[in-house]
C-alpha cells in the first residue's frame, strides 16, 4: 500500500464508499431538504422532482429519513466497536502477557460467549433489559468485544514470544512500556483491519435488530427500522424499503472492499509462471 | 562434448519487475556435477529452479534461453514444461520435512512421478523405489515407502526426497543445499550416499550451496555467483586452489581459515563469573539437561557444541531465567542466581545479556536502532537526553556502524547490520556476561566472520566473558579458550579447545570433529577409507 | 487420536452447561423483577405477589435455575406467559421448520461454495477467481433482507414465480413446501455462499504456498492433480472449520429471513418472545438455539481431528 498508482480500482470504490458515508454521518441531518417527522405527501407515493427518493409509508420524504437516519445507524455501530475495541484490545494483550490463570478464566469466558450465535444472546439480553440506545450499544460491545479479545490475545501472543519481547522482559520491562511500546505498535495492523470487519458486523447487526423491531425505537429513525417500516411496500413492487437497505449495503461494501484491499497487500500472487 | 543441458543469458525477474538473475550463462556434461556457489541472494536457487522452467513466487523468466536435451523451455509452453519437470530433470529441496506431503504415504508421493509420466507401471515404479532406498541405505527398503513423512528422521527424510527425485530416472537433478538443515554427523551420511547414488546412475547434478567444503566433495566444476551474476567457473580444484577474482579468494580464504585457524584462544581469565552446579531440567516432562557441571572465568569465551537436541540452548535459556532447573542451582559472581529474571535485580538482569541467532526476530521491527540501544542506557544505566544520545552514537562507533543509522527501523538494515545493533543493545548495558547463542548461524560466511571479528576485538578491548552456544566448530575454533561438547542434554567432554581439537578424548567429540568437511578435495573419501579400516 | 475426541466430546457437553448457566444469567439480569415490569402502572401490591409466586421468583435464583435446568433435560420448559400454553408444545414444530429450511440452504450452499472456493483457489489471478472474489464480498456485505427484498420483487411481485411469503402449515405436499421455502432457502445460501467460498478460497490458498505444493508442481504434475491431491487433503480440515464457523452465520440469518419471509420458524418464534418478554419462552428458544450451535461445531471440530494426517498416523517409536 505504498503509492497511490498501486490501489486497485476496488480499493478506490471502497475508499469513496467510506468517505461519502463519513460526510453523511457528520453532515447528514444538515443537508435534508426536509425535517424527518415531516409529512410532506402521500403514503408510499412515486418519485418526484424535490423528492427523488419518494415518499415512504407515512408519506414523509424517503431521502430527509435517509439522511437523518445516517447518523443513528452509523453512530450506534460506532460507538459499539469502539467500546468493544476499548475492552478487549486490552483484555486480550494482557491476557497474552500475564497467561497463568487470568488467561484460563478469560479465555474460558470469552469461548463460552462465543458459543452461543451473538444474535441469540442479544436476544436474550434485549429480553431482560428492553432495547434502549445505552442498552443496544453496550451489549453489542460487550458480545463484540469477545472477537476482538481473541483476535488481541492471538496477535499479541505471537508477538510476546518474539524475541525482541524476551529482550525486554529480560530488561525487567514492565506492562505499561510491553504493551504501549513492544505489543501494541506491532499488533495495530491486524487490529485495524480487524476495526474495519468488526465496523460491518456491528453495522449490519444493529441494522438487523432494528429490522427486527428490537433495535433502534422509535422516534428514532435509522435505516433498519425503515427497511421494516416500509417492506409491505415491496408487495405493490415499490421501491421504498429497497432505498434504506441499499444504503445499508453501501456501508458494508465501502469498508469490506477497503479491508479486503489492505490484507490482501499482504499476499503474493502467484504468477502462472510454473 | 555433450552438453545436457545449456542454459544462455537467463534472466529472472520478480512479479514486481525486480531482475534476479542479470543473464546466466552455464552448461551442464552428462555425468557431472556442476555446484552453484553463492551467498543468499546470489541467484542460485533462482538458476536451478529456472532451469525446470519454474519461476518460485511468481518471478518469471525474462529472457535467455535454458536447452535441455535440445528444447527450449523458457519458450516452451506449460504443457511442455511439465513433461519435462521430474521426468528429465528432477528437484531435491533444502527441508525435506516441508516438501513432502504430509498427508501421503512416502511410497505414494514417490512412484506418482513415473505413473504421472507415463514411464513405469506401478509394480515397476515401486520395486524401482525399493532399489532407491537400498542405495540410499534406508532401513527396511520394503516397507519404509507405507511410512508417513512425519513418522522418519530428519536425515532419512532427505534421502527418501532423493529416491523421489530419482523416481522417474532423470538426467539432471537440482540439488538445492540438501544437506544444510542437517546436523553435521548427518550431513555427511546423507552426503555420502548422495554421491554414490549420483555416480551410480551417472546423473548430472546443479548442486547448491553457500558452503565451498561441501561443495567441493562432490563437484567437479564450481561456478561462483554474486548478486544474480556469474562471478567465476572453473574445475572444483582450480576455484580452490587458485581462484581469479577478488570475490572468491575472499570466500576461499574464509573457509580456509575456518578450518585451519590456531585451534583456542588464550585469554587472561580472573576468578569464576558463572558456576552451572549439577543442574537438571525438563521442559514440561521431557527430561533436556542431566547433572550438567559448568564454570565460566571472568575474560574467557567457553563454548558449548552440540547437535540439535543436545540442551545447549536450554542452557543459555537457564542461565538467563527463562527457564528454572529442576534440580541444581546456577551461582553468578559467587552467588546464587534467582531461578526466573522476574526474581532478578535490575542490576543482575544487567550484568547477564543475551545475543540470539536471528537478528531479524531479536529487534522489535517498530523501533528505531537508537531507541533499541537507547532503552537499556536508560533503564540500566540512567542515561536520558543528549548524555544517551552521545552513548548511543559511541556504542554505534564501537561496532562499527555510522551514527545516521540511529533514525533508520531495522527493516532498514541488511542481516549483518541487524545482528552489530543486537550486539550495542547487549553491550549498552555494560554486561559482566554475555551469552551468544548461535549469533553467526543465520548470517553469510563473510558477513559471520565480520561478527566474530567485531565479538574478539569486543573481548580484547572490554575483557568481555562469553559463553558461546553453537553447532559450528568452526567458530568454536577460532573463538574459545575452552570448550564443552553436548551430547542429549549431557556434558560428554570439556578441554581447553586447543587440546580437544587435537586429542578429542569421548568418541562422540571424535565423530563430532571428523564429520566437519574440509576443503581438501579427498577429505570424504579419506573418512570413507577410515571407516572402511 | 481417540482421547482426542473424548476430550473434544467432553469439552462439547461442559460448553453446554456453561451455555444453560449464561442463558439464564442473562435472563436474570433485569434490575428490579420481571413480575413489576409485566404488570407495569397497575401493579398492586397483592397482584404482584401473586404474579412473584405464580412465575416462582419468590424462590431463591440458584434453585429456579436447577427447576429449570432439570425441566429441559426431561422436556418440560414451562409454560408461556404470554398464553399459558406449554412452551415445548409452541417450540418444537417451530424448530423443526427452522432445521428444515437451513437444512435445505446448507445441503445446497456448502457443497457448492466449498466447490467454488476450490476452484477460485485453483485458477488465482483468472477472472474467474476476481469475480468470484468480488460476488462474494458484494453477497457478504448484502443484508439477509435487502437480498430477501429482490428476489421478493423480481421471481414474485413482477413475475409471480414464487410465493413472496413462506407460508408453511402441517401436513403440506413436499412439492408445495419446497415451493414455499424456495425464495429463503435462496437468500440464505447466498450470505452463507459467500462467506464459506471467501475462507475456502483463504484457507486453499494458504495450502497452496507449502513447499510441498512446489514439490508437486516441480514433479511436472498438472495443476488439477495438484489441487486435488496434494492441496484438498491438507486443506480439508481447516475447511470443516471454515463451515462449522458459518453455522453461527447460518442460524443469525435464518432468524432474519424468517422474519423477512414471515416462516413459521423457532427465529420468528423467538423474536416474538423478546418483544413479548415471554421469558420461558425466550430462554427455550436461546437454549435450543445454543445447543444446536454447539452441538454442530463440536461434530465439525471432532470431523476435523478425524481428517488430521498426523494424528490418524501417530509418530509410534521408529520416530
Amino acid at each position: 500500500m505504498s503509492r497511490l498508482s498501486n490501489i486497485p480500482l476496488t480499493g478506490w470504490i471502497g475508499m469513496a464508499l467510506i468517505a461519502a458515508n463519513a460526510i453523511l454521518f457528520l453532515f447528514g441531518p444538515m443537508l435534508a431538504p426536509f425535517g424527518q417527522e415531516e409529512i410532506v405527501g402521500m403514503p408510499f407515493d412515486m418519485p418526484q422532482p424535490g423528492h427523488p427518493l419518494g415518499f415512504d409509508q407515512n408519506g414523509r420524504d424517503m431521502l430527509s429519513r435517509l439522511l437523518y437516519g445516517a447518523q443513528m445507524s452509523i453512530g450506534i455501530s460506532l460507538a459499539a466497536v469502539c467500546l468493544s475495541f476499548a475492552v478487549g484490545v486490552p483484555l486480550g494483550i494482557l491476557a497474552a502477557i500475564r497467561g497463568g490463570w487470568l488467561d484460563l478464566v478469560l479465555s474460558r469466558v470469552v469461548d463460552t460467549v462465543m458459543s452461543i450465535p451473538v444474535l441469540i444472546s442479544a436476544l436474550v439480553v434485549l429480553q431482560a433489559l428492553g432495547s434502549s440506545l445505552p442498552v443496544l450499544i453496550v451489549t453489542i460491545a460487550l458480545l463484540d468485544s469477545t472477537r476482538v479479545f481473541r483476535l488481541a490475545r492471538l496477535v499479541a501472543q505471537g508477538i510476546n514470544v518474539m524475541e525482541y519481547a524476551e529482550v525486554a522482559r529480560l530488561r525487567g520491562e514492565g506492562l505499561g512500556w510491553m504493551i504501549r511500546r513492544e505489543i501494541l505498535p506491532n499488533a495495530l495492523p491486524p487490529l485495524v483491519a480487524e476495526f474495519g470487519m468488526r465496523f460491518c458486523f456491528t453495522f449490519l447487526f444493529v441494522a438487523g435488530l432494528s429490522y427486527l423491531g428490537l433495535g433502534v425505537q422509535p422516534p428514532f429513525a435509522d435505516w433498519g427500522g425503515m427497511v421494516r417500516d416500509n417492506q409491505q411496500g415491496i408487495l405493490y413492487g415499490l421501491y421504498a424499503p429497497l432505498f434504506p437497505a441499499a444504503a445499508i449495503a453501501l456501508v458494508t461494501i465501502g469498508v469490506n472492499l477497503t479491508v479486503d484491499w489492505l490484507l490482501a497487500g499482504h499476499t503474493t500472487v502467484q504468477g502462472d509462471n510454473r | 562434448m555433450s552438453d545436457i543441458l545449456r542454459i544462455r543469458d537467463l534472466r529472472v525477474a520478480t512479479a514486481e519487475g525486480v531482475e534476479l538473475l542479470h543473464g546466466v550463462s552455464l552448461d551442464l556434461e552428462k555425468g557431472e556435477i556442476l555446484g552453484l556457489i553463492g551467498e543468499s541472494g546470489a541467484g542460485k536457487s533462482t538458476i536451478g529452479l529456472a532451469s525446470m522452467g519454474y519461476g518460485r513466487g511468481g518471478c518469471r523468466i525474462t529472457g535467455g534461453t535454458i536447452e535441455l536435451a535440445g528444447k527450449d523451455l523458457a519458450s516452451a509452453s506449460r504443457p511442455e514444461r511439465e513433461a519435462v519437470r521430474g521426468a528429465r530433470i528432477a528437484y531435491v529441496a533444502q527441508s525435506a520435512a516441508a516438501a513432502f506431503n504430509p498427508a501421503h504415504r512416502l511410497e505414494r508421493q514417490i512412484i506418482e512421478g513415473p505413473l504421472r509420466h507415463g514411464l513405469m507401471t506401478a509394480p515397476e515404479a515401486r520395486a524401482w523405489m525399493i532399489e532407491l532406498f537400498t542405495a540410499l541405505g534406508l532401513p527396511e527398503p520394503e516397507t519404509f515407502g507405507r511410512r508417513y513423512p512425519h513418522q522418519v528422521s530428519g536425515g532419512q527424510l532427505q534421502r527418501a526426497m532423493v529416491a523421489m527425485a530419482m523416481s522417474c530416472k532423470p538426467d539432471i537433478l537440482v540439488l538445492d543445499e540438501p544437506t544444510t538443515a542437517l546436523d553435521v554427523t548427518t550431513q555427511i551420511e546423507v552426503l555420502l550416499l548422495l554421491r554414490e547414488t549420483i555416480r551410480k546412475y551417472g546423473t548430472s547434478a546443479l548442486y547448491i550451496t553457500h558452503d565451498l567444503a561441501v561443495i567441493a566433495q562432490v563437484a567437479d566444476r564450481l561456478m561462483v555467483l554474486r548478486h544474480g551474476a556469474e562471478v567465476e567457473t572453473g574445475t572444483t580444484e582450480q576455484i580452490l586452489s587458485a581462484p581469479r577474482e577478488e570475490y572468491t579468494q575472499r570466500l576461499v580464504s574464509e573457509r580456509q581459515a575456518s578450518l585451519n585457524a590456531e585451534a583456542g584462544a588464550h585469554h587472561r581469565t580472573g576468578e569464576e563469573i558463572l558456576r552451572v552446579d549439577h543442574v537438571s531440567a525438563a521442559y514440561g516432562r521431557t527430561p533436556v539437561l542431566h547433572d550438567v557441571d559448568l564454570s565460566v572465568k571472568r575474560g574467557e569465551t567457553v563454548a558449548i557444541v552440540g547437535e540439535s537436541g543436545s540442551g545447549k540452548s536450554t542452557l543459555a535459556r537457564l542461565v538467563s531465567g527463562l527457564l528454572a532447573p529442576s534440580a541444581g542451582q546456577v551461582r553468578f559472581d559467587g552467588e546464587a542466581l534467582p531461578e526466573s529474571y522476574r526474581k532478578r535485580s535490575p542490576d543482575l538482569l544487567r550484568r547477564i545479556q543475551l545475543i540470539y541467532q536471528l537478528p531479524d526476530v531479536a529487534l522489535n521491527p517498530r523501533q528505531t536502532v537508537g531507541e533499541t540501544i537507547g532503552r537499556p542506557l536508560e533503564t540500566f544505566r540512567g542515561l536520558k537526553g543528549r548524555a544517551q544520545r552521545n552513548e548511543v552514537a559511541r556504542l554505534l562507533e564501537m561496532i562499527g556502524l555510522p551514527v545516521e543509522m540511529a533514525a533508520r527501523l531495522p527493516g532498514a538494515l541488511s542481516g549483518g547490520q541487524k545482528q552489530r545493533v543486537c550486539i550495542a543493545r547487549a553491550l549498552a548495558a555494560e554486561p559482566d556476561l554475555m551469552i551468544c547463542d548461535e549469533v553467526t548461524s543465520a548470517l553469510d560466511p563473510l558477513v559471520a566472520e565480520d561478527i566474530l571479528r567485531l565479538l574478539r576485538k569486543l573481548q580484547d578491548e572490554l575483557g568481555m566473558t562469553y559463553l558461546f552456544i553453537t553447532h559450528d566448530l568452526s567458530v568454536v575454533r577460532r573463538l574459545a579458550d575452552r570448550t564443552v561438547v553436548m551430547q542429549k542434554g549431557r556434558i560428554v567432554e570439556e578441554a581447553d579447545t586447543a587440546t580437544l581439537f587435537e586429542a578429542p578424548r569421548d568418541p562422540y567429540t571424535r565423530r563430532l570433529l571428523d564429520s566437519v568437511p574440509q576443503l581438501d578435495r579427498g577429505w570424504l573419501d579419506k573418512v570413507l577409507a577410515a571407516r572402511a579400516s | 487420536m481417540v482421547s482426542l475426541i473424548a476430550k473434544r466430546a467432553g469439552l462439547g457437553l461442559l460448553t453446554l452447561w456453561l451455555v444453560s448457566v449464561l442463558v439464564f444469567a442473562g435472563t436474570e439480569i433485569l434490575p428490579g423483577d420481571v413480575a413489576g415490569a409485566i404488570l407495569g402502572q397497575s401493579a398492586t401490591p397483592e397482584s404482584l405477589a401473586a404474579l412473584r409466586s405464580e412465575l416462582g421468583l419468590d424462590v431463591p435464583a440458584l434453585q429456579r435455575y436447577f427447576d429449570w435446568l432439570g425441566g429441559i433435560l426431561t422436556g418440560d420448559m414451562g409454560r408461556s406467559m404470554a398464553s399459558g400454553q406449554p412452551v415445548s408444545d409452541l417450540l418444537w414444530p417451530r424448530f423443526r421448520n427452522t432445521m428444515a429450511l437451513a437444512a435445505y440452504a446448507g445441503v445446497i450452499a456448502v457443497p457448492l461454495a466449498v466447490g467454488l472456493g476450490i476452484l477460485a483457489a485453483a485458477k488465482r489471478g483468472t477472472i474467474f477467481d476476481r469475480a468470484a472474489n468480488i460476488a462474494a464480498l458484494a453477497f457478504v456485505s448484502l443484508p439477509e433482507y435487502f437480498l430477501g427484498l429482490l428476489l421478493v420483487l423480481w421471481l414474485s411481485v413482477k413475475t409471480g414465480w414464487l410465493p413472496s411469503l413462506a407460508d408453511t402449515y402441517e401436513g403440506m405436499g413436499l412439492t408445495a413446501w419446497f415451493t414455499a421455502t424456495t425464495l429463503p432457502m435462496l437468500v440464505l445460501v447466498m450470505v452463507t455462499m459467500a462467506q464459506i467460498l471467501r475462507m475456502t478460497r483463504t484457507t486453499v490458498l494458504g495450502v497452496m504456498d507449502q513447499p510441498y505444493i512446489e514439490t508437486a508442481f516441480l514433479k511436472g504434475l498438472k495443476n488439477g492433480r495438484v489441487v486435488m491431491r496434494h492441496a484438498a487433503p491438507n486443506a480439508a480440515a481447516p475447511i470443516v472449520n471454515v463451515v462449522s464457523f458459518n453455522i453461527a452465520y447460518l442460524i443469525t440469518g435464518v432468524v432474519l429471513v424468517e422474519a423477512v419471509f414471515n416462516y413459521n420458524g423457532l427465529g420468528r418464534f423467538m423474536v416474538d418472545a423478546v418483544s413479548k418478554r415471554d421469558l420461558p419462552m425466550v430462554q427455550a428458544a436461546a437454549m435450543i438455539f445454543g445447543a444446536a450451535y454447539v452441538i454442530l461445531n463440536m461434530i465439525a471440530d471432532i470431523a476435523a481431528i478425524a481428517l488430521n494426517p498426523r494424528l490418524r498416523h501417530p509418530r509410534g517409536k521408529e520416530a
